[in-house]
């Protein structure tokens, strides 16, 4: 009996120990998963920029939850594109912007650089129109709206230090999480969005609408800056070749919280506003204010944290860009007087794209069309720079694109290519589908 | 003896000089391709300069259009 006792009391002792032992283990990871994260979430989370809402936000009032699958397909596409540029950043320890110049050469060199500044710029533009139109809709005066903005946004990067930076931008990538209790709010019918969102149909068939909408979709997914971005991200944050796994983590929970986003807000337009035509995500929170207060408050606060997000990860990617081809500090470690460049250029940036959308009678709606076109003649050099750097054994080594991951990321680049182009032409067209 | 070398530049050239000086460095710098030239790499960029001309083509067209009210 005794003997039994003592069996019981060791076999307590050694599960404890085991508990124990599991759980430390369980913490060390999580430690270095805080500490590698941060690239990924912040990218996808971003990606749901201002522009992104609005689209979003029209989608589910157009369509109700009839096109939810498709979102949900657009978030392993968006992970096969940037889970690539975190195998670039991290073994090369190059940005995009001069991975582009050291392999291909000047001439494609200045024409990611200028085509990636003019699209940062126009985009940043439309941020501010998001952000402006937002806070308007609890008063906030415009002028007001760009000055407070871009003192933060300068604040934020003039505090010296990635680090810093990176855990601002996260609390601002969980506010972006408002649209969750919004949906709620909203008391969605579990089973209509099971039966109508989840398989994939088209409602009131493949229209020249419908085929606008998904097009727009994929081009507020997937994004040239967002390229830039995680690339040079990756390497201000010195992540290494070993820290490659984790990179892929940070990028799959991204590509997961930007899903989740869009689906709340297509949930939270396609429960109250089905069937009307949105224009804007402030003239739907103004709309959802009429029904419930918080629901379209919610939304508000949301399309502001998105131009937010949007603008920070913008004017970061293109003042990295410009600091890695001329050579100049451009580390969010420096202080101002060791890089002074990098940070006149972002603040050049910041503050005439909040200029703009002051000028009165400033032609904001054109510049959010040609937003779409420019970026379109990005995005598939980006791309295709990107895959094919990817497939540089002498650079790459090991962490080169598998034929498997080849295949995979030439077939998204191809739909996207043929998609975006498609969706910029009919933007200049709108009548060449009809 | 000529002293052109040391003669004052123009307020022009020297506001235009220096940025124009750094941007022959760079591209003297990144003279060239680096990357292996495989028959599959030239035809993408080829291609990637097709689809280019077109799309500038289209927007040359749009704006065309525009100016001229069609």
């Amino acid at each position: 009996m005794l003997a039994a006792a003592s069996t019981r009391a060791k076999n307590g002792i050694g599960f404890i120990s085991r508990l124990y032992y599991g759980l430390r283990r369980s913490w060390k990871w999580f430690a270095i998963f805080l500490t590698v994260t941060g690239p990924g979430v912040i990218v996808m989370v971003a990606d749901n920029d201002a522009g992104g809402i609005t689209t979003y936000a029209a989608t589910g009032a157009k369509y109700g939850y009839g096109l939810l699958w498709f979102l949900v397909i657009l978030g392993p596409v968006a992970y096969v594109i940037q889970e690539m540029t975190v195998r670039l950043g991290a073994v090369t320890k190059r940005g995009h912007a001069e991975a582009i110049f050291d392999a291909f050469g000047p001439f494609w060199g200045w024409f990611s650089l200028g085509d990636l500044i003019l699209t940062d710029w126009l985009t940043l533009i439309t941020e501010f129109i998001g952000m402006t139109a937002a806070l308007a809709i609890f008063h906030v005066p415009p002028l007001l709206t760009v000055i407070v903005v871009t003192i933060i946004m300068l604040l934020m990067v003039l505090q010296g230090r990635y680090w810093t930076w990176e855990k601002i931008a996260f609390f601002f990538c969980v506010l972006n999480l408002v649209y969750i209790p919004g949906a709620i709010l909203v008391h969605p019918s579990v089973s209509d969005i099971v039966r109508t969102g989840v398989v994939p149909n088209f409602p009131g068939g493949f229209t020249n609408d419908m085929f606008f909408f998904l097009m727009a979709n994929i081009g507020t997914t997937i994004a040239p800056w967002m390229i830039f971005f995680q690339q040079s991200s990756v390497v201000d944050k010195s992540l290494k070749e070993r820290d490659i796994p984790w990179g892929r983590l940070d990028t799959a929970i991204g590509a997961l919280a930007t899903v989740a986003v869009a689906v709340f807000i297509i949930i939270t337009t396609g429960s109250v506003l089905k069937g009307s035509d949105v224009q804007d995500a402030a003239q739907a929170s103004v709309a959802l204010m009429a029904v419930h207060r918080w629901i379209g408050t919610f939304l508000a606060i949301g399309l502001f944290d998105a131009g937010f997000l949007g603008a920070i990860c913008i004017s970061l990617a293109s003042s990295w860009a410009f600091g890695e081809v001329f050579g100049w500090a451009h580390s969010l470690n420096n202080k101002i007087r060791e890089a002074p460049w990098f940070y006149g250029s972002y603040l050049l940036l910041v503050g005439s794209a909040g200029a703009v959308v002051l000028i009165p009678g400033a032609p904001l709606v054109l510049i959010t069309l040609f937003v779409q076109v420019i970026a379109t003649t990005l995005l598939p050099a980006a791309m295709v720079f990107l895959i094919i750097l990817l497939n540089d054994e002498e650079r790459m080594g090991q962490y080169r694109n598998s034929r498997l991951q080849n295949v995979l990321s030439v077939f998204v680049v191809a739909v996207i290519v043929i998609l975006s182009t498609m969706y910029a032409v009919t933007a200049l067209f709108p009548g060449l589908l009809k | 003896m000529s002293d052109a070398g040391n003669r004052p530049r123009g307020p022009v050239r020297a506001i235009f000089g220096r940025p124009f000086r750094r941007i022959r460095e760079i591209n003297s710098r990144y003279a060239g391709h680096h990357v292996k030239m495989t028959p599959v790499v030239k035809a993408a960029l080829f291609l990637l300069r097709v689809y280019l001309l077109l799309l500038v083509g289209v927007l040359f067209l749009k704006f065309f259009l525009v100016l001229s009210g069609k």
